[in-house]
């Protein structure tokens, strides 16, 4: 397979690449790692005139902790630079994990963080514990910079608030009250396949007792979803088996899956029920963010 | 910004200098040429093989500065100044790589076309993980479909060589 001619860019800077993205506007896309993008002009889904390789922009291949404040994840990682990073996995395993589960080792190292986020596929596996950690993106355009929390920055399959001109740069995971955190996603597959259901959940556990819980449900809505009924039930409440068995059954009620080739509605809101409920067990037993 | 030149066709063709197996290459190609099309095309190396070409079967699979990748989902534009392994590479001179060896030994292969791709991938986890689990080794060539073997004797094989380094 060959793909269509393209005018090619790789700028330097992400000032040039916001200026490159503003005067092509619509005929220009962003190539990070292309394994969506690639695809999708193999599949004749798109035929950008203008691709904008981010190839070179290396300040935004990093993972550094900024004391004090929090994880900042550059847009560029790979999935497998999440899998491998010691930062992440001292202060938050469960957003390695989530990385480590998705695709398969080849795709790991060419897909980015800024990739998943800006396809804005209501199955992508990063956004999730991205929201359960309440975490935010750094967008950069040719007007100045502006940070979006990742829970407001998806209007819809495939939709999101940034602007034509607007690059993601970063992530940024604000330090916690969290004490564990846990992403699971259901695929049909072990390996290379798209979730069915991400569930992610942060829990702030304390003598027994939830004193803050977020959850983010993944390829049950247009959208990366927080279960906020479920997180107010929570609240309060003795982390027990039986009470987090109830916090499944309130988050089932509160997604609006589709039927798909991958799974019928009914079966995608009884899973919600079952990941929540172990999800949040794993998040309240295993301790750590 | 790699250098380029405008054809008759009004398309930029670019020169571009990847280091393949040890040697640099330049080509001057076309900004839209995948990294697959221009080892097979361009500078033979048919041992990289075109399969799915969308990134779920791994018969693509070359290392990219060490790490695998699917070569049918990168542009060869965006491998400038980059180092590439594609089996060609894996052996050692004359000698086969002790994978290859083991590949042989356990029968890890029937029709063949998912074992370049199979042998870059386990390759590339022993030279960071040279004493694999069985799971790690799995994780590993999850992204290599083999319709002929069931994997067992793939692994098997990955592991003795792991053994065997
Ligand atoms: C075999 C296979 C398996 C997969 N499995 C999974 C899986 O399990 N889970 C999952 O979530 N995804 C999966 N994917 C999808 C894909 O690999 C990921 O979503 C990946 O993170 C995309 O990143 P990329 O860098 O390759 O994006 P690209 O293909 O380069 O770009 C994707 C889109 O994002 C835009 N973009 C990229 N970077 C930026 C940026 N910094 N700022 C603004 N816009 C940007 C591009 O313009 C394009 O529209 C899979 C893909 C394949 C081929
Ligand atoms: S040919 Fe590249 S992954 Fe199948
Ligand atoms: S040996 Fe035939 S596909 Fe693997």
């Amino acid at each position: 397979m060959y793909l269509p001619d393209f005018e090619y860019y790789a700028p330097d800077s992400i000032a040039e690449a916001c200026q490159l993205l503003s005067q092509f506007g619509a005929k220009a896309k962003v190539l990070a790692g292309g394994t969506d993008m690639v695809v999708k002009m193999k599949n004749e889904l798109l035929a950008p005139e203008v691709v904008v390789s981010v190839k070179n922009l290396e300040q935004l291949k990093k993972i550094e902790y900024v004391a004090g404040k929090g994880v900042c994840v550059g847009a560029l990682c790979t999935h497998n630079d999440l899998v491998k990073s010691d930062v992440l996995k001292e202060r938050y395993p469960s957003v390695a994990n989530a990385a480590r589960q998705m695709a398969n080792n080849q795709v790991r190292n060419r897909g980015t963080v800024g990739g998943n986020i800006s396809n804005a596929v209501p199955s992508a596996d990063l956004p999730p514990i991205f929201i359960a950690l309440n975490a935010t993106a750094k967008l950069v355009g040719t007007k100045g910079e502006r940070t979006v929390a990742m829970e407001d920055l998806f209007t819809g399959p495939g939709k999101t608030v940034m602007a034509q001109d607007e690059l993601i740069a970063e992530v940024f995971i604000p330090d916690q009250k969290m004490t564990g955190s846990n992403y699971i996603k259901f695929g049909l597959r072990k390996s290379g396949a798209l979730a069915v259901v991400g569930v992610a959940v942060a829990v702030q556990v304390e003598n027994g007792v939830i004193k803050d819980a977020r959850v983010a449900l993944g390829a049950v809505a247009a959208t990366p979803v927080r279960a906020k009924k479920t997180e107010e039930f929570l609240k309060g409440k003795n982390a027990t088996d039986d009470v987090l068995a109830e916090a499944g059954v309130i988050a089932s009620g509160e997604c609006k899956p589709i039927s798909d080739i991958r799974a019928s509605a009914e079966y995608r809101t009884d899973l919600v029920r079952i990941f929540t409920k172990r999800a949040l067990r794993k998040a309240v037993d295993e301790g750590h963010v | 910004m790699s250098s380029f030149v405008v054809d008759k066709d009004g398309i930029k063709r670019y020169a571009v200098t990847v280091n393949v197996n040890g040697s640099d290459y330049t080509k001057v190609i076309k900004a839209n040429t995948l990294l697959v099309n221009l080892l097979r095309d361009d500078l033979d190396l048919t041992g990289t093989k075109r399969g799915c070409e969308l990134g779920d079967c791994g018969c693509c699979t070359v290392m990219l500065d060490g790490n695998p990748v699917n070569a049918c989902l990168v542009l060869a534009i965006d491998c400038d100044g980059r180092e590439i392994t594609t089996i060609e590479g894996i052996q050692d001179g004359e000698d086969l790589d002790i994978v290859q060896e083991k590949f042989i030994e356990h029968a890890g292969f029937q029709c063949g076309f998912c074992t370049p791709g199979m042998i870059v991938s386990s390759r590339a986890l022993l030279n960071e993980n040279p004493s694999p689990t069985e799971y790690e080794v799995r994780e590993a060539i999850a992204g290599n479909l083999c319709r002929c073997t069931g994997y067992v004797n793939i692994v098997a094989a990955v592991l003795d060589a792991a053994e065997n380094l």
